[in-house]
């Protein structure tokens, strides 16, 4: 059963909400409106029934058996690589390596590789509005380490300040930056950061996280050289995430994780590794969360992400222009105002009310945002902050999603402001 | 499911856009401990002037930035608590934490219900008794508890500097 490639602009949320069983769910009463998915996607029938399907009908352990449920597990697992490679135009799956999630990924490339390559006083550049995943490995290696970080700050509307980034980048040997930012939404030009570290001999990492599940993705486009990103917020189960690296710093990398699996060979006097990407990939995979991730992965090809993109495009203008309309004067709206330099998560904050108490109230109307610092202190002390309300579209999102959560804002509005 | 009327009762609003003790005190003699909320960014600074002599608490500041549950709790705390004596305010801590559903021993496995009374004995809690609906919201318990828990840490610290 194949679904036909939509070629049409536009989604049809009212369908795609239909493939996701949980926007059945009712909270106090209220239907669910779910505008979390910077935090976490939800997920289709379709990967469900994937991952229900492996454990009913195949699962076995990947690369071991010869018997035939061995062989059609491996194949689906390695098939699912295969796809998440290609959905990210990566030129090789020896180059697609599974991980946990994107902060293991990123942790991955800084025990693995900042530990062969990196000594005291090394420069590691990253910037003000990093998650704490591309922030606190790189801290932890400056501690054991000596490395020196540097940070490339934000312009008053909420982009990279890229006017000192020659300086910045001056000695440095890898640069570490979000290609979208869970907060701001900022999007940034991934291609000229990376031209301009490499120019001066900086490798470069992307933390794709919020970026692949909401914009067509290409590794080679951007000429980067390890890109992080999580199946969680693409559709897909949590548990399993993915590095895209160059083949050839990954052979120059020592292994991350040592067990079974990323051998080749172990003796009572050492060990060889295994080939490209199995050489990162220690234990036991997280079987049935690959295929999940796959059929996640389909699922999203299946909508376009073009169209992906245009939907959250119009529906993020839409959230922007409904906020700043309802609510002039006592709500701060974070985050470029420009749609073609922004992904869809919008923070903003009342004047005069906590962000965990408007989350509260929203809460009571059925409508689930994110409040804190979304793993972002530094990002939150620069915009000088404590905490901010956070509301992120996706696919399944629509006008009436924001309508809700307008209406319900207003509500806070009135509670706390009287 | 509970309301909102549950858990922001009017004394708590009252506390939380008038909130009292605001400020802060020389370091030293007053000690000045920091409490975070990691799941919303809450931040509880506190200064507390501990007399050694008389053991009280002799005078207590609030700065800081949070959510009204946490603001207000920490506000109210600190009326309750300034000028007590310590053993005083060591006891309205426990019986805070058991009006949240928590006791020490619980969390240390050994728990009957007669904790709950002992705890509360002899403690008036008052205004703090406006508090009770959080309990129906257990995501912010730990707002409600973050003032209490950096007092106790406070304490605990001028404590073992005295020896």
């Amino acid at each position: 059963m194949t679904a036909e490639p939509t070629t049409s602009a536009h989604l049809d949320v009212e369908r795609i909400k239909k493939d996701f069983p949980i926007l059945r769910r009712e909270v106090a009463g209220k239907r669910l409106v779910y505008l979390d998915s910077a935090s976490s996607s939800q997920k289709p029938e379709s990967v469900l029934d994937a991952m229900e399907h492996c454990y009913r009908h195949y699962y076995a352990n990947i690369h071991r058996g010869v018997y035939t449920i061995a062989e059609e597990s491996t194949s689906a697992f390695e098939a699912a690589r295969a796809r998440v490679a290609k959905f990210v135009h990566a030129p090789s799956t020896r180059e697609l390596v599974f991980v946990r999630n994107a902060t293991e990924a990123i942790n991955l490339v800084a025990y693995s590789w900042g530990r062969a390559n990196l000594r005291e006083g090394d420069v590691v550049v990253l910037s003000h509005m990093e998650h704490h995943a591309n922030v606190v490995p790189w801290h932890m290696l400056a501690a054991e380490r000596g490395i020196e970080l540097r940070w490339i700050p934000m312009t008053p509307d909420y982009q990279l300040d890229l006017s000192g980034l020659d300086a910045l980048l001056d000695g440095a040997s890898l640069l570490a930056v979000s290609a979208m930012s869970n907060v701001l939404g900022t999007i940034n030009d991934i291609r000229f950061l990376a031209d301009a570290a490499h120019a001066r001999d900086a490798l470069v990492l992307v933390d794709a996280c919020q970026y692949v599940p909401h914009a067509a993705t290409d590794v080679q486009a951007w000429d980067a050289d390890f890109v992080a990103f999580s199946a969680h917020k693409l559709l897909g189960p949590s548990g399993i995430g993915a590095l895209w690296a160059r083949e050839t710093l990954l052979d120059a990398m020592p292994p991350f994780l040592g067990g079974g699996e990323m051998i080749r060979d172990v003796r009572l006097d050492g060990f060889t590794t295994n080939d490209l990407p199995w050489k990162f990939e220690a234990g036991t995979a997280a079987i049935a969360e690959a295929i999940g991730f796959g059929a996640a992965i389909d699922y999203l090809e299946r909508l376009g992400m073009d169209a992906v993109r245009e939907h959250e495009m119009r529906l993020t203008r839409y959230m922007l222009d409904a906020l700043r309309e309802r609510f002039p004067d006592t709500l701060t709206v974070y985050g470029p105002l420009d749609i073609s330099v922004r992904g869809g998560a919008v923070s903003f904050l009342f004047d005069g009310i906590h962000a965990h108490d408007v989350s509260q109230v929203l809460d009571g109307d059925g409508v689930c945002v994110r409040a804190g610092h979304h793993c972002a202190k530094p990002l939150m002390r620069q915009l000088g902050v404590p905490a901010t309300t956070r509301a992120s579209t996706y696919v399944y999102n629509d006008e009436d999603d924001v309508d809700m959560l307008v209406e319900s804002l207003a509500r806070a509005e009135r509670f706390f402001l009287g | 499911m509970p309301g909102l009327e549950d858990l922001y009762r009017e004394i708590i609003l009252d506390h939380y856009r008038s909130p009292r003790n605001r400020g802060e005190l020389p370091v030293p003699p007053a000690r000045k401990v920091e409490g975070f909320n990691p799941l919303c960014g809450d931040e509880v600074v506190l200064y507390v002037d501990v007399d050694a002599d008389t053991g009280t608490v002799r005078d207590l500041k609030i700065a800081g930035q949070g959510c009204s549950i946490s603001q207000a709790s920490t506000s109210m705390m600190s009326a309750a608590v300034k000028g007590r004596t310590i053993d005083e305010a060591r006891r309205l801590i426990r019986a805070f934490k058991a009006l949240m559903s928590i006791h020490e021993s619980k969390l240390e496995g050994e728990s009957d219900g007669s904790d709950l009374a002992a705890d509360l004995e002899g403690v008036r809690l008052g205004d703090l008794e406006a508090l009770q609906g959080v309990v129906k919201f257990p995501v912010r318990i730990k707002c409600a508890t973050l003032g209490w828990n950096t007092l106790q840490q406070a304490l605990d610290e001028a404590e073992n500097a005295t020896g």
